[in-house]
């Protein structure tokens, strides 16, 4: 099959541009850590809200200055709905939902979680700037979707 | 009229009623957003008006155009279309299953969105009514692949004509994808809606409604290609640049099309990394042909414009036929593809996805695509389409011509504020974005009501298409039928090796790569400790 020389120029450009994309995507997630969130860890989800981390979710500080968040996505609300965390350390968000499908986003990073029942879903970040992040569902849940509404306070490093 | 024609005809007029009833949710919805009061202004219309625009336009409109499009290749290039009765039958089927499920939808008992993710439980006749207007399509699928064995056997050796090519190749597409959608819906969906099983694993149903979910965007946008390459060139008065290189585009879209979809899945948990990091890759390779489409179609148009008389650089685009509206639509239509395609290869990208997802953004990615590059391609061949088959001339030809520019300017309109408020975090598919007024909230709401503009702008055009066709159905005076003629390819072009004619070849290697892409996750999420879920429906 004759293919003209301009296109052949074109095939070979597009080719350059993916390989392009696909590397600069491969070279970021093995240097910079850049991945999507991907746990895989699982919880009953009619248990959760009795027993364990999930039933009294909140901010755990570890010894070494890291930062654990534990949160409940839930028919429309996020528990706890306010977050203290400090400025400058990791901080990792767990979350679940003991009834539907929620989403799990901090406006302003790029912190953007499903939330579904039966698993946890994890994202860790680093807070430069303090002040208040706003938290909002993004995955359609029910009638009360839009007033999902949480808040991340995020103070000056100690 | 033809037993082909009125088959075409009946296909075209429910997808143009449901586009009708799907435009209408629209508009309320992008009014409702600007804080207009109306008096269905509740949360509870606003996200049925959501489910029913999803369904009735990207699943109801799209399927039953393209069964007519399908239909018509068939019919114009072969000559017959084998298995009038079981077209019939898949038509009727498909139409009693849309309306029980737009009935279930208005119902205000299944407001689950065209996604229906478990553990959302809708009334089960949403589920039985989708899956029947998916068993209406593959007896179309069946009848298209019948049409074309029969006319194989009377001509072996022979090219497959373009058009039908490339419209088989869309049956390939829907078939791999189906196949997810079947086992999500009759193994999982099904029973639990019956009552015979008591729980559902949201990641499990998801990962199969996505494998079914992104070849579903080819299925819409093949058809749209088949015209862009086999139609517009004629239109434009013109010869296609490369007949060889497009059977080429069409078999990759068999390949890459469905081993793919984790790439929206890329929030989830329960599926490990590298799982999304292979189907980055697939949905880079499937952005290929789309790119070469871009040179061979634009090739092909300024060979229309240099045989106008056309002359420099750019003069050729000049003297292309822009008042005709089909040509105008599909122009407009490529233009803002490439907009699209631009915002496709960020969505697909492994780690910047999560800056997107979910966001406003990701309803501006999809009305550039396949609210625009597919539905007004449409949209535009249905003025190419009608008086050929019914001989009646294009009534208000001035509101015909009018329409797709109009289409254009407000979907940008509507679009590009979706992708600016979705990058500084607004979430898609919220009744309101107040957020009780905080501060990150305060800056969409402009936005949201540019948003609102395009929507009302959008709305009119899809009246005037309305009206249009429904005059031109209905009240045109007949007057000489012109016949169908498709682009011939340019001397320069030399054949494909027949190789690239192969379907049952190419769907074969089509289901490897799905086994190895989805096999593996697949049978992780299987085999995992798993906690499923029980149904709500907190509608």
């Amino acid at each position: 099959m004759h293919v003209d020389r301009y296109e052949r120029y074109w095939m070979w450009a597009a080719i350059g541009m993916l390989v392009l994309f696909t590397g600069a995507i491969v070279i970021t997630a093995v240097t910079g850590a850049a991945h999507p969130p991907s746990h895989t860890e699982v919880i009953d989800p009619e248990t959760l809200t009795v027993a364990g981390e999930f039933a009294t979710p909140g901010v755990t500080t570890h010894e070494d200055g890291r930062v654990t968040v534990s949160l409940r996505a839930e028919f429309y609300v996020f528990r706890p709905e306010h977050v203290r965390v400090p400025a400058g350390v990791p901080v990792t968000f767990r979350i679940t939902s003991p009834d539907v499908l929620h989403g799990f986003q901090i406006v302003g990073t790029n912190v953007n979680l499903t939330v579904a029942p039966g698993y946890v879903s994890q994202a860790t970040t680093t807070f430069d700037t303090p002040g208040e992040y706003l938290v909002v569902c993004n995955e359609y849940c029910g009638l009360g979707h839009h007033l999902m509404q949480g808040a991340i306070v995020v103070e000056p490093g100690r | 009229m033809t037993a082909a024609a009125r088959l075409v005809l009946a296909n075209v007029w429910v997808a143009v009623v449901a586009f009708a009833l799907g435009a209408l949710m629209a508009v309320m919805q992008a009014l409702a957003r600007a804080g207009i009061e109306l008096p269905f202004g509740t949360a509870r219309l606003y996200y049925l008006s959501v489910t029913a625009h999803g369904v009735l336009e990207a699943l109801v409109f799209t399927t039953f155009f393209i069964m007519a499009l399908g239909y018509l290749v068939t019919e114009t290039t072969l000559g017959r279309i084998a298995g009038m009765q079981w077209a019939w039958a898949g038509f009727w089927i498909a139409l009693v299953g849309t309306l029980m499920t737009t009935l279930a939808i208005l119902s205000g008992t299944s407001t689950v969105l065209y996604t229906f993710y478990p553990p959302l439980e809708a009334h089960p006749t949403f589920y039985v009514g989708a899956t029947l207007l998916i068993i209406g399509s593959w007896l179309w699928s069946a009848v298209m692949i019948g049409s074309f064995r029969a006319w194989r056997a009377g001509h072996p050796g022979e090219r497959v004509p373009l058009a039908l090519h490339g419209m088989l190749a869309t049956v390939a597409v829907w078939i791999l994808a189906t196949a997810g959608l079947a086992v999500e819906v009759l193994v999982f969906i099904l029973p639990w809606s019956f009552g015979l099983v008591d729980r559902i694993d949201p990641i499990v149903a998801r990962t199969y409604f996505w494998w079914f979910g992104h070849p579903l965007t080819y299925f819409w946008l093949l058809p749209a290609y088949v015209l862009w390459y086999t139609v517009i060139p004629k239109v434009a008065g013109g010869k296609l640049f490369s007949d060889g290189l497009t059977r080429v585009v069409f078999v990759q879209f068999i390949l890459f099309s469905t081993p793919v979809g984790l790439h929206h899945q890329f929030s989830d948990p329960g599926i490990a990394g590298g799982w999304k990091l292979l189907h980055t890759f697939t949905t880079y390779a499937i952005m290929f042909p789309s790119l070469v489409t871009a040179f061979t179609v634009i090739a092909s148009l300024e060979n229309a414009g240099r045989a106008r008389g056309g002359t420099g650089l750019f003069g050729w685009l000049r003297v292309l036929p822009w008042r005709d509206p089909f040509f105008a639509g599909v122009a407009l239509s490529m233009v803002t593809f490439a907009l699209g395609g631009f915002g496709g290869a960020i969505n697909a990208a492994y780690a910047m996805n999560a800056m997107v997802h979910n966001t406003a953004w990701i309803q501006g990615h999809f009305h550039l695509t396949v609210g625009t590059a597919v539905a007004l391609t449409f949209m535009g061949s249905t003025y190419w389409m009608l008086p050929r088959l019914t001989g009646r001339a294009i009534a208000f030809p001035r509101l015909a011509t009018m329409q797709p520019y109009l289409w254009f300017v407000g979907m940008q309109c509507f679009s590009i504020p979706s992708h600016i408020a979705g990058l500084m975090g607004m979430p898609r598919r919220v009744y309101t974005g107040e957020f009780q007024g905080v501060e990150a909230a305060q800056a969409w709401i402009p936005l949201v009501n540019l948003s609102a503009v395009g929507g009302v702008i959008l709305f009119v055009s899809a009246m005037c298409y309305v009206g249009v066709v429904v005059g031109s159905m209905l009240v045109s005076p007949v007057t000489a039928r012109e016949p169908f003629e498709y682009a011939e390819a340019m001397p320069s072009s030399t054949p494909a090796s027949p190789l690239w004619d192969r379907f049952g070849l190419w769907t074969a290697v089509a289901v490897l790569l799905i086994a190895l892409a989805y096999g593996p996750p697949l049978y992780h999420l299987h085999t995992m400790t798993r906690f499923p879920s029980q149904g709500f429906s907190p509608f």
